[in-house]
């Protein structure tokens, strides 16, 4: 055997024992999601007897747990809801934010821009914690605003903005040349049908980046819709699973039919989109 | 037309980054400085004056056990899952970009914890560590012991965020060029000493910004403790983030609560700055 054969099977050698680390790492990451799906098919006295087991000892295979959850949860009104804020506020966030980014590289001499740009920069560091009391006592008890969807994707969108306007702000300034607004301006644009149908169509990959990121936090947040909802029509899939846990806590069947529920609109999407959402998290988290 | 008239400048900006400021203003800047102003009232939430007391609530603040024991223990929960969070997320990161195949599945699989949210999460890992765990190893749940409980928040937020980091470290790994770690080989390093002295001086950051995201996330985690310890057992888990809600909307001290909210930002933001400040000093580039 040459040392080139003997480092190549070395090689593979090593590879293979990698690879069973990676699977048993793999398979302790998605234990407790396995835990939920063998469990979600079982009656409770099943549960509470043999978490483990796969198939219940007394009642055997049920399906009962989820149209029960689903009635009890509002399932469908609840995801609706969560499914018009993520939307709304990811759109508008996107709007919004890129706009600002836009006027701010390109004025940069004007002092108000660098003024804005500097202070939405510091913002970022302020946690929620700090303003969540006074938030609640302006918006709840001086206007009264609370218990609207539209209040909670506004605020959304102003939380979001200073971090989504960097990351345009940053695109604008390396991507985009500035040749092309001028040529535009030329051929009879103005500020903004350059904006709409120059610079934003080539903006693409920042927005599919923000839009991720972005929808993604708006989709889990409870601190934020947990002040702003709080009338049961209006809740979002995590106040609602808050709410179920509190109220069938001893209904093992029903809580982790929930918790399935609560789980699978997000990972169906990562299946199809998988390749975006980690390459999106990536390049978010690396220029951010 | 001109360009240089204030009135051009102050339409262009409020036509494109108008909504934007205002709504920024509007949920941050506004509620940040009316908070200060909250902190010097021992208003209850309810009545319509805001009684001014001065700096009392810091004062109070100060004295409030709860909140330094609670403090106490974010620290302690921050140092432990901090590590542990970016010793496992450069682990992960290591055997998913060795060219092993499946690696871009194994690290779609790692990544998934993050998908979900705090709330949901910290449920299902509360099912696991109450019954499954229970049913594996026996006794008693982890989570009816006050150190099991810590033990029980650290081991989930590490779970929760090290699929995250790894995304990072992978983005780390792949931006030093395999010329420099074959050089070092060529040169008489060992495959260990390539990784120490080379590969991760210039991924260093990599490591300011894992370091940074998961201190600023930890210090205020809230909905991961809600859900699976819920401040349990006898309020031995309760973080500092869960202490400012409760002490603001469970017990009505609004300026109180404020005033804590505050002193936690500042804590936090002293800790991020100073690691982002010494991280950076020895960045090297090759």
């Amino acid at each position: 055997m040459t040392d080139n054969e003997r480092a190549a099977r070395n090689k593979k050698i090593a590879h293979t024992i990698m690879w069973i680390v990676l699977l048993i790492l793999f398979i302790c990451f998605i234990f407790p999601f396995l835990m939920v799906i063998i469990n979600v098919f079982k009656d409770k006295s099943d549960i509470t007897r043999d978490p483990l087991s796969l198939i219940g000892a007394t009642k055997g295979f049920i399906l009962t747990n989820f149209p029960n959850a689903m009635k009890k949860m509002n399932f469908w009104t609840v995801f609706g809801n969560s499914l018009i804020v993520t939307t709304c506020s990811t759109i508008l966030t996107i709007i919004v934010s890129s706009m600002a980014g836009f006027v701010i590289v390109r004025n940069s001499k004007w002092k108000f821009c660098t003024l804005m740009f500097s202070l939405m920069i510091a913002s970022m560091v302020i946690p929620f914690q700090v303003l969540m009391v006074p938030l609640v006592s302006v918006y709840g008890g001086t206007l009264g605003v609370l218990n609207h969807r539209i209040t909670l994707i506004l605020m959304h969108v102003g939380f979001s903005v200073s971090m989504a306007m960097f990351m345009f702000h940053g695109a604008i300034k390396t991507n985009i040349p500035i040749d092309l607004e001028e040529a535009a301006t030329i051929d009879g644009c103005n500020r903004w049908q350059t904006y709409w149908k120059v610079v934003f169509p080539l903006l693409k990959p920042t927005v599919a980046t923000v839009a991720i990121i972005n929808a993604m936090a708006y989709w889990n947040d409870y601190l934020l819709p947990s002040l702003v909802l709080t009338k049961k029509e209006l809740y979002t899939i995590p106040i609602a699973t808050q709410a179920f846990y509190g109220t069938y806590s001893t209904d093992l069947g029903l809580i982790m039919a929930a918790l399935l529920l609560a789980m699978l609109p997000i990972l169906i999407l990562y299946i199809f989109l998988q390749k975006f959402i980690v390459a999106g998290v990536t390049s978010g988290a690396v220029k951010g | 037309m001109k360009q240089n008239t204030l009135g051009y400048k102050i339409k262009q900006y409020l036509m494109f980054a108008g909504p934007g400021t205002v709504l920024f203003l509007a949920v941050v800047i506004v509620p940040f400085l009316y908070g200060l102003y909250l902190t010097l009232t021992s208003w209850d939430g309810v009545s319509a004056q805001k009684p001014f007391v001065g700096f009392a609530n810091f004062a109070a603040a100060f004295a409030d056990s709860d909140y330094w024991a609670a403090m106490g223990r974010t620290v302690i929960y921050s140092v432990f899952a901090v590590i542990l969070i970016n010793v496992v997320a450069f682990a992960l990161a290591y055997l998913v970009t060795l060219g092993i195949k499946g690696q871009n599945f194994f690290r779609a699989g790692f990544f998934v914890p993050n998908l979900i949210g705090g709330i949901v999460l910290g449920y299902v890992w509360k099912f696991v560590f109450n019954r499954a765990f229970v049913a594996i190893f026996g006794g008693t749940s982890l989570l009816s012991t006050t150190n099991g409980a810590m033990f029980c928040l650290i081991f989930a937020s590490v779970w929760q965020y090290a699929g995250y980091m790894m995304l990072i470290y992978v983005a780390g790994f792949m931006s030093v060029s395999a010329e420099v770690k074959e050089a070092a080989l060529i040169d008489g390093c060992t495959p260990s000493q390539a990784m120490w002295n080379v590969t991760i001086p210039l991924m260093r950051s990599s490591f300011v910004q894992c370091i940074f995201l998961s201190i600023t996330r930890c210090f205020v985690v809230y909905d991961v403790n809600l859900s699976l310890t819920k401040g349990e057992p006898f309020g031995s888990s309760v973080m500092a983030a869960m202490h400012v809600y409760n002490q603001a909307f469970t017990y009505k001290n609004y300026g109180l609560g404020q005033a804590e909210a505050l002193i936690l930002f500042i804590v936090c933001a002293i800790v991020g700055v100073t690691q982002v400040m010494v991280g950076k000093k020895g960045e090297v580039e090759a």
